[in-house]
């Protein structure tokens, strides 16, 4: 066998904050009355995911998901978690947003821990990850009955 | 088999990715290409191009020559008895779906279609449109956790409604290599056709079709070194006779008026438009480079390859082989406690480590293993055991990363 490789600079996509997360995921559990909820799967890679919300005058009271997926994709749901809790739904809406187009060609800020999920936008088979969560919440806030899937690939990309 | 000397003929081998040395063991999803292929490629259409079959000036006959000789060199390859017996497709999933459309016209509500868990999808989806139209049923035989194919009940499953049996003579998610002999007796002796997908085979081993005495075999030229979007159905010619065009359009035809079209001989009745002559050529040319080293020797070191990474990975107790039966072909399929496949091609892709993570195109298999999915590594006679070190490097790397 040969002299081990040296690590690789994957610094910029597995944070310790996202391998944190990734093993140890916060609010991955089913709550017993959830108002609304919503399933989501990438058929590329197998991850499928469930989040559920409780709400409360307009705001995220309760946010908690179940799934089965990458380190990406556990740990950007459990990121996503502790973001949107507390927030009014319009505003859950525009972080999402604003963190998929952070993960896209150009860049963005993104807020608090979840700044910690920028560098997956150099990987771009794994950005489908990260934003599988957060497509699936806002179906979920939508009230969505579809499954969202992260396959819907426009010709142009 | 001197691999030093082989991988000149590969460039695209000699490159860094990610700032390592590329060890490409992605050869199941497709192979790379060799200078011989690309000049030939090149070369005709520096020199030969023009559409075949119709043309009355020089280009054309040299086109047409190219496009018929490629036609004999496959025929020569796989052992077929005649060049009405091959027919060119843009790979293996079109080569099934043409016997899907074809021969499928014969099937009616209530015949079957066998096939195993272990098919890729290309060889799962045509039947299940076919019996969509028909009303024919799929029936699946099943494997065990090994990945072999259970064959006492495989037979079983021959029924008097059989019509055809669909197998894959290599897994390309487990690297089971069935027992297509026992499989196609079993079958021809109830007088039911069979489809072997070789496409994971034709590359790693001699393919004789008429020692496999099969009816069908499909297969692509990029998992064989030569150029995407070309591939080729093998047919007996007795079985292909009977079959209707799937697809109109120009060469297929004798005569076509608006009273009635007549068509052409086999096999160009099967191939409809203008084909991808340049693949053909590429192909022939690639079947060249792989007779040149040898069938045998290619399985041989292949055979070693396989082996060699089998004991490396069991070095590693978190390792999880995913297809260990006994006669497989050179490829590991495994899963690392604690990482997610997709977490580990990354990383490994970040070690110039090239690997498939995923389902492989292949969800019942995982489905059966109770999986989302493995990574796997997948050989060619161009690979070296340096780079199943590396392979095995990265991965340790990947677990200290997760640990």
């Amino acid at each position: 066998m040969s002299a081990p490789a040296p690590a690789p600079d994957l610094q910029g996509l597995y944070r310790q904050i996202v391998l944190d997360h990734s093993r140890q995921p916060r609010n991955q559990r089913r709550p017993e009355h959830p108002d609304r909820e919503a399933e989501g799967h990438n058929p590329l890679c197998g991850d499928k995911i469930r989040v559920y919300a409780r709400l409360r005058d307009d705001s995220v009271e309760d946010v908690a998901f179940e799934a089965s997926g990458c380190a990406i994709c556990i740990a950007s749901a459990s990121l996503m978690t502790e973001a949107a809790v507390g927030r009014a739904v319009p505003m859950v809406r525009a972080l999402g947003q604003q963190f998929e187009a952070a993960l896209s060609p150009g860049g963005g800020h993104l807020p608090g821990d979840l700044a910690a999920l920028a560098g997956v936008g150099q990987y771009p088979s794994r950005i489908r990850c990260a934003t599988l969560p957060w497509k699936t919440l806002l179906a979920a806030l939508d009230a969505s009955p579809e499954t969202v899937t992260t396959e819907q690939m426009s010709p142009s990309r | 088999m001197n691999v030093t000397a082989i991988r000149r003929d590969f460039p695209i081998l000699a490159q860094q990715v990610n700032g390592h040395p590329l060890a490409y063991l992605d050869n199941a999803a497709s192979s790379q290409h060799p200078l011989q292929v690309l000049e030939a490629i090149q070369h005709y259409y520096t020199h030969d191009h023009a559409n075949i079959h119709r043309g009355v000036h020089t280009l054309s006959h040299r086109a047409t020559d190219l496009y018929e000789g490629a036609r004999e060199t496959v025929r020569a390859f796989i052992n077929a008895g005649s060049l009405r017996e091959i027919v060119f497709t843009r790979g293996t999933t079109e080569a099934i779906n043409l016997v899907a459309f074809s021969f499928g016209q014969r099937l009616a509500p209530g015949d079957e279609i066998l096939i195993t868990t272990m098919e890729h999808h290309s060889n799962i989806v045509p039947w299940q449109l076919l019996c969509e139209r028909s009303g024919a049923v799929l029936r699946v035989a099943p494997i065990n956790d090994a990945g072999e194919l259970l064959l006492d009940e495989f037979v079983q499953l021959l029924g008097p409604r059989t019509r055809l049996v669909s197998v894959a003579h290599v897994s390309n998610a487990l690297g089971t290599v069935n027992p297509v002999k026992a499989i196609v007796a079993a079958a021809r002796a109830r007088g039911i056709p069979v489809l072997l997908d070789g496409a994971q085979a034709i590359a790693h081993g001699a393919v004789d079709v008429r020692e496999l005495d099969c009816d069908f075999y499909a297969f692509s030229g990029h998992k064989m070194c030569g150029p995407t979007g070309t591939g080729v159905l093998y047919g007996r010619e007795a079985i292909l006779r009977d079959m209707p065009p799937w697809q109109g359009g120009g060469d297929m035809i004798r005569t076509v008026s608006f009273s009635g079209t007549t068509y052409n001989d086999l096999p160009y009745r099967l191939e409809a438009g203008t084909p991808h002559i340049a693949g053909a050529v590429g192909l022939a040319a690639a079947i060249r480079y792989l007779t040149a080293i040898g069938m045998a020797n290619i399985a041989a070191w292949e055979a070693e390859l396989l082996a060699y990474a089998t004991a490396a990975l069991a070095q590693i107790p978190e390792v999880k082989l995913i297809g260990t039966a006994r006669h497989k072909a050179g490829l590991v399929s495994f899963n690392v406690d604690g990482i997610h496949p997709h977490d580990l091609g990354t990383v490994l892709d970040q070690q110039g480590v090239a690997i498939r993570a995923g389902h492989h195109c292949a969800m019942p298999v995982m489905e059966r293993f109770g999986l989302a999915g493995t990574a796997r590594a997948s050989f060619a006679f161009y690979n070296t055991t340096g780079e199943i070190d590396q392979l095995v490097d990265a991965v340790r790397v990947a677990q200290r990363m997760f640990a």
